[in-house]
């Protein structure tokens, strides 16, 4: 079966594990489960998984995708109840279905995250108001400078007991924005320790992206 | 995590090795737990993670009613920094409780660099470094490992060691600690309890005397402890504890795989080599059993590689049954088999050319000297037709690359036989150039060289060390040799961390305050060349009122008393001086199988008889 898709989350301890590691991990998950994974021809044996949109280690998720094909036909409803209990603390797997749409179709995320040691919410909801934010980032080719305004369409922030508190909607895809790069943007001013989940993927339009 | 933790997890590399939670981790309710143990491995969790001495330890303590045993690694130094600056406790993976919560701290050493690391540990984890200043039955320090066969220089840090396998010790010494805490009882009285246990050495029952000169005088045991410790084993070892169920860790590690351990013990008498010596008798795992581990192993982790351990795989009575059995199930389900160590013969050639159908990157010998006369000087029965014929196998099957072990410095070593590892490169070059089955792909040929050590328990524990500057004359003697073969790679390893090992490997007590003081100079993860610092050891020594040359360098006289002779191995002290005239001899000691050398270990076993 090809062209498959699994929802999952990733949460907890599981936040530290990097993206080439959770692929070994997942691999191993499907095997302890029983379920074959169908591999790559050649020399060099691959399984044929792929995470749509890699997480920054220390972000959670509620809407990790991996595309996947399995080497055998089998009922997609019951797959996440058989693979949860061979998962490592922190992964659990949501949905498994055949997959609607391209991956690269991901191009929204929505985020919620606490922020404690900076400013306060006031200082943030006008910081991201701006019509432009330049911010100089590490990209593939070298360190550029980028304004991220346009990709950022929700920054709201509340002030709370426990620190501000962040709802955001982040352009994921060509470009990526991701919350540490708006961390990053605040330059001094950004929160000594901040945490952040993602919660829904949309498509461009802002419809669900499944 | 709290946030305090979340934010140095975030500053350090590869944080998934701090945090648990891995699949197969055992995590036990507090309130049903009475002992709860913190097992220490003092290198890093990718090390720690794959041996497999952790894993059937982890197993067998959780198995006990009333104990958990948790998984503590030793910090990078990024991590040890933060920790430190924060003052946040070394803590266990499961709960993530730090070391001050456990009754019992235990650690496994197996290599001598690893003793300021076991310092370190305790130290970030709040725990006093000296068994004098622990005075009461918490945080009671045990140890075991391939080194407790001269644990002499950690001497006054452990509390209690485990002398040879911990299987059963392990168990008995925790029921002992779970009716002491029952009871009230004071840290003196477990102590001596415990040391009528056998297997069971408690250091500071034992008074240490020396001569002028500095050598032992005498080591006296008291309050009933056993004039000399036993070591224990597993005697019926194809029953006995596998973790089939092992951790499974979410980042990588060194090795990532099943290890199945096939045979303990060692039938070949390599005079140089401490494992084969102190692992004795050799008890076998049967071939029906090490399928049904390996496939319940394979099925409880999901991992794709199984290797087939042991100090000499080959010698594996039904390998190749196994291996056929082991490839029916492995084929299939894309897993594939690896085996370490092979001996260079036909019958193990014919063995890798079944498993390794498809990678064929590199075959390792380790003929370990240049020349068959210092090969039976060190025991080593390879001769260099079984080498060459391995070779001419390999490269006509389509390997194209030989890694080749040997090591300079020892015993009766000549020049003549530091040539011929050269001559003996050249000859496998030449066998390439009439064998090869593709020549365009070319070949490489790496010859690697370490400096001997002497060790404790072997027929050469009574040897000097060469000198650091005659190993590296050796070494630039080679590498000239060696510099007109353009298809021969040379490697060799300093010498400077073999120094060490060597005055460590053969110390006695009086060697502690030198551990503890290259520790507070900063020294820990020694065995990593990005930490390892010579100068502080040079310095510690002294600062001690010792001489490392003392420990490393010197010939010892078969008359004199050696630090670690009240640890009995089995293997006796008779048969190690006949194997050391034997080795002056150049006189061959027969493998077990083909003749009993009389060495003493069959002792251990209640029929009295090893079935190799």
């Amino acid at each position: 079966m090809d062209k498959l898709r699994l929802k999952f989350a990733k949460t907890g301890r599981a936040v530290y594990i990097s993206h080439l590691d959770l692929m070994r991990t997942m691999q191993r998950v499907f095997s302890r489960a029983g379920v074959p994974l169908k591999y790559s021809e050649g020399f060099n044996p691959h399984a044929k998984i792929s995470i749509i949109l890699p997480l920054t280690v220390g972000t959670a998720s509620q809407c990790e995708y991996m595309d996947f094909a399995l080497a055998d036909d089998r009922d997609l409803g019951p797959l996440p109840a058989a693979l949860n209990p061979y998962m490592p603390e922190g992964i659990r797997a949501l949905e498994a279905y055949q997959a609607p749409c391209k991956g690269a179709e991901l191009r929204w995320l929505r985020l919620a995250g606490l922020m404690k040691g900076g400013r306060d919410a006031a200082y943030y909801t006008d910081f991201f108001a701006q019509s432009s934010i330049m911010v100089r980032h590490r990209a593939k080719r070298g360190v550029r400078t980028d304004d991220i305004a346009p990709s950022i369409k929700l920054a709201r922030f509340t002030d709370t007991a426990g620190g501000v508190e962040a709802e955001l909607i982040l352009h994921a895809q060509e470009p990526t924005v991701s919350p540490e790069l708006m961390m990053a943007a605040l330059g001094d001013d950004a929160p000594a320790w901040f945490r952040f989940t993602r919660l829904e993927a949309y498509k461009e339009d802002m419809t669900p992206f499944r | 995590m709290n946030e305090k933790i979340d934010a140095l997890l975030r500053q350090v590399q590869r944080p998934a090795r701090y945090v648990g939670g891995e699949y197969n981790q055992i995590v036990k309710d507090k309130s049903q737990v009475d002992v709860r143990v913190a097992f220490c491995f003092p290198d890093t969790y990718e090390i720690g993670m794959s041996n497999l001495g952790m894993k059937i330890l982890y197993g067998i303590m959780n198995d006990m009613p009333g104990v958990w045993c948790e998984r503590v690694f030793a910090p990078w130094g990024d991590m040890a920094e933060k920790l430190r600056a924060e003052r946040i406790p070394l803590w266990a993976l499961e709960s993530g409780d730090g070391l001050g919560d456990f009754d019992v701290i235990a650690v496994s050493i197996g290599y001598e660099m690893a003793y300021t690391t076991v310092l370190d540990m305790l130290d970030l984890g709040g725990i006093p470094l000296r068994a004098a200043d622990r005075p009461g039955l918490a945080h009671m320090v045990m140890a075991g490992g391939g080194c407790m066969c001269n644990i002499e220089p950690m001497a006054d840090f452990f509390d209690l060691c485990f002398l040879g396998e911990g299987e059963d010790v392990d168990r008995e010494v925790l029921e002992l600690y779970q009716t002491a805490k029952r009871e009230n009882w004071d840290k003196p009285r477990f102590l001596r309890a415990a040391a009528r246990i056998e297997g069971v050495y408690v250091p500071s029952l034992y008074d240490v005397a020396y001569n002028a000169d500095g050598t032992v005088a005498s080591v006296t045991a008291k309050d009933g402890a056993p004039s000399r410790v036993r070591k224990r084993i597993v005697e019926d070892f194809d029953g006995c504890y596998y973790p089939t169920a092992p951790v499974v860790p979410s980042t990588e590690i060194v090795h990532d795989r099943v290890s199945l351990e096939v045979f303990r013990g060692c039938i070949r008498g390599c005079r140089f080599c401490q494992a084969g010596h102190t692992n004795r008798p050799v008890r076998s795992r049967r071939p029906e059993t090490l399928l049904r581990l390996g496939k319940e192993t394979l099925e409880n982790t999901g991992y794709q590689e199984l290797n087939l351990s042991s100090l000499s795989t080959s010698d594996y009575r039904d390998l190749s049954a196994l291996c056929d059995g082991l490839l029916d199930y492995c084929r299939p389900r894309g897993v594939s088999l690896s085996l370490p160590s092979l001996r260079a013969d036909n019958f193990s050639m014919d063995i890798m050319q079944r498993v390794q159908q498809v990678r064929k990157s590199g075959l390792t010998f380790a003929p370990e000297a240049g020349t068959q006369r210092l090969r039976d000087v060190i025991n080593k029965n390879v001769t260099e037709e079984d080498l060459l014929n391995s070779c001419r196998v390999a490269f006509a099957g389509g390997w194209n690359g030989v890694k080749l072990y040997f090591m300079l410095g020892l015993p009766t070593e000549t020049d003549e036989d530091v040539l011929g590892i050269a001559e003996l490169a050249k000859k496998v070059w030449w066998t390439w150039k009439q064998h090869a089955a593709n020549k365009a792909r070319g070949v490489r040929i790496t010859v690697s060289t370490s400096e001997f050590i002497p060790k404790p328990h072997t027929p050469f524990q009574w040897e000097a060390q060469v000198s650091r500057e005659e190993y590296l004359r050796r070494v630039h003697l080679l590498a000239d040799a060696l510099a007109r073969t353009k298809a021969v790679t040379y490697n060799w390893h300093d010498a400077e961390m073999s120094y060490v090992e060597a005055a460590l490997s053969r110390g006695d007590r009086r060697m502690s305050a030198v551990i503890e003081h290259v520790w507070r100079q900063g020294g820990r993860l020694e065995s990593w060349s990005e930490y390892f610092s010579l100068d502080r050891w040079l310095a510690a020594f002294p600062a001690c009122g010792l001489d490392m040359d003392f420990y490393a360098t010197r010939e010892r006289p078969l008359d004199e008393l050696l630090p670690w002779e009240h640890m009995d191995c089995a293997v006796s002290r008779r048969h190690l001086e006949r194997e050391r005239a034997r080795a002056y001899e150049g006189v061959l000691t027969p493998d077990c199988r083909a003749g009993c050398s009389g060495c003493g270990a069959s002792s251990l076993l209640r029929e009295g008889v090893c079935r190799g």
